[in-house]
């Protein structure tokens, strides 16, 4: 009884503990675990607001209103429902406390903050900060260097745990004033920035590890003498090899013909053209509703006749 | 090669934990690199492990869902391919062949997702009853049952993967002949362009399109790392960024954005 005395009494509010806080941080990491096509992330979103259901209603009948207003259609971008659920803690509190904050203003501050969230939390973090780190931990893996997923694993899990502890708290702190400060441009800003670092550097991944290489022999030019090596002279033993490498410094071919193959022109128009080309194929392919497992097998079977006959 | 009873435990934890993650994605256990690795460290492959999650997961870099479409599964291709690159017993030779076998599974597990999501529903509606008698204990359960359809989701192809005898996986791999294994290598150095096109077509319009051009350019500089390709991506968004926000307030604000309109018609 001692909880419904504490509510009347206006100066001994129920306030949520920076513990409530953390269990609804680290229970939001189950948001989308039972996603399912009709209300989507419902399940996990009531999962993680528990705590503080527990917490703030203590009757029967309040516990299972709370419970069945939290399992309403749901679904944004898993992180970005950080500060959602910051904004719900701090309503469910005044509502506890006796504020008139009904069913409709919580709905309709979830609904109205996930679209937008969920705007800003695909280019941030699925565009770009995934793909860049993802692509620094690739390029150490792929000489066997442990440090690639180690690093990936790491700087993803501190960012991320980072974000979402920060904008709970700041959702919580603002209250449903967020929609005033959101509305400043800061959204905007933070989605643009992404979209600029992440085309810079979706270009460059797109240059640097996209490979296709041509192989047939454009022209094989006969060298001046003096121009290669000449094996068939070289004395031999050590001093042969010393000749040869001392050779190789001076810019001496290794073999009597100067073979250029198409893939040798194209890279001197630009280095990666034909990666960018094949990109850009692709992302019309795409627009044009073909979907990516269909490209994917047939970039496959390309690869595949395109060895055959000798082309790539 | 055969493995012990604690390296099959482990990996079907590793499988698990992907599969879950696969859904949740928080943690990354369910990216190639990550999955990959850890699949290679519990068998004792660990550096072809890791250099078969770096193929697998520029491959895989694009990969996300978003609104309704759908992208292929990395989950069962990175726990799958590692898994038959561990049976087959090729070290990292038999990387190439592995990254190959990975995107029909990618496929796969696309269905086994949309099938477990499917499931999913009438659990919800469970939960709908539960918290009608306000029944907190029985909602909690519920969630996490779910979680753990979707870790067996990947958890039990592994485990049925890892019943196959090291010997006929083995055998198998050694029947592809070369042209194929190189040819799907080939095919491989192309596929990773979806994954981008993929996400460019997301972000693409024409006021980023500049910084993709420059972006490309400045790449073909091998000296730099892919960490000073960051920084500088980083410096060119906070310059852009000011630039506009200066180039608004001088204009009063009347036409919006006066760099923008500059840029696009330049």
């Amino acid at each position: 009884m001692s909880d419904i005395i504490q509510i009347d009494n206006s100066e001994n509010k129920i306030k949520l503990t920076k513990k409530d806080r953390l269990s609804v941080a680290w229970r939001s990491t189950f948001l989308q675990g039972s996603w399912n096509y009709e209300r989507m992330q419902n399940g996990g979103w009531v999962y993680a607001m528990i705590p503080a259901i527990k917490k703030l209603y203590p009757m029967k009948e309040d516990r299972s209103a709370a419970l069945k207003r939290h399992l309403e259609f749901f679904n944004t971008h898993p992180y970005l429902a950080a500060p959602v659920f910051g904004v719900t803690l701090a309503l469910e509190e005044e509502r506890a406390n006796g504020a008139p904050v009904d069913d409709v203003t919580i709905q309709g501050v979830k609904v109205g903050m996930m679209g937008p969230l969920a705007g800003v939390g695909d280019p941030v973090f699925w565009f770009t900060v995934r793909p860049m780190l993802g692509a620094l931990g690739a390029s150490l893996a792929l000489s066997g260097n442990v440090l690639g997923p180690i690093l990936f694993f790491l700087l993803w899990n501190i960012i991320r745990w980072g974000f979402i502890w920060y904008t709970l708290e700041f959702g919580y702190r603002t209250g449903s004033k967020i929609t005033d400060n959101l509305s400043g441009g800061l959204l905007q800003k933070v989605t643009k920035g992404a979209s600029i670092l992440g085309m810079f550097v979706l270009a460059a991944l797109v240059q640097r590890w996209v490979s296709i290489k041509f192989q047939p022999v454009v022209s094989s030019v006969k060298l001046d003498h003096g121009a290669y090596i000449d094996w068939s002279s070289l004395p031999s033993g050590t001093e042969g090899i010393q000749q040869a490498l001392v050779g190789l410094q001076n810019g001496l071919s290794l073999t009597q013909e100067k073979v250029t193959t198409l893939q040798n022109n194209l890279d001197q128009l630009i280095p990666g053209l034909v990666p960018l080309l094949l990109t850009f194929f692709c992302m019309w392919l795409l627009r044009k509703k073909v979907s990516p497992i269909v490209i994917i097998i047939g970039l496959f079977i390309v690869g595949i006749v395109g060895h055959l006959i000798g082309l790539l | 090669m055969a493995l012990s009873v604690i390296s099959i435990i482990l990996v079907i934890v590793v499988a698990f934990l992907a599969g879950m993650e696969g859904i949740l994605d928080q943690f990354q256990f369910h990216q190639p690199l990550v999955a990959c690795s850890l699949i290679g460290l519990v068998t004792g492959n660990l550096e072809a492990g890791v250099i078969l999650g770096g193929y697998l997961q520029m491959i895989a870099l694009g990969w996300a869902n978003i609104g309704a479409a759908v992208a292929p599964d990395a989950a069962l291709a990175a726990v799958a391919s590692a898994i038959i690159l561990v049976l087959g017993g090729q070290g990292e030779a038999g990387v190439a062949t592995a990254v190959a076998i990975a995107i029909p599974l990618a496929v796969a597990g696309l269905f086994l997702t949309m099938i477990v999501r499917t499931i999913a529903v009438p659990l919800v509606h469970l939960m709908d009853a539960a918290a009608e008698k306000g029944n907190i204990r029985r909602i909690e359960l519920l969630q996490i049952f779910c979680l753990i359809l979707q870790g067996s989701r990947i958890a039990i192809p592994a485990a049925a993967l890892l019943f196959i005898p090291a010997e006929t996986v083995k055998e198998a791999l050694n029947t592809m002949p070369e042209w194929l294994t190189t040819g799907m290598a080939i095919g491989g150095g192309m596929v990773v362009a979806v994954g981008y096109a993929m996400v460019i077509n997301m972000m693409a319009n024409r006021e980023v399109w500049p910084f993709f051009i420059i972006g490309f350019v400045v790449a073909a500089i091998s000296q730099l790392t892919l960490i000073a390709l960051g920084a500088l991506g980083i410096a060119l968004a906070l310059i852009y960024l000011n630039l506009s926000d200066r180039g608004s307030a001088s204009n009063g604000g009347n036409s919006g954005d006066s760099l923008d309109d500059i840029l696009n018609d330049y």
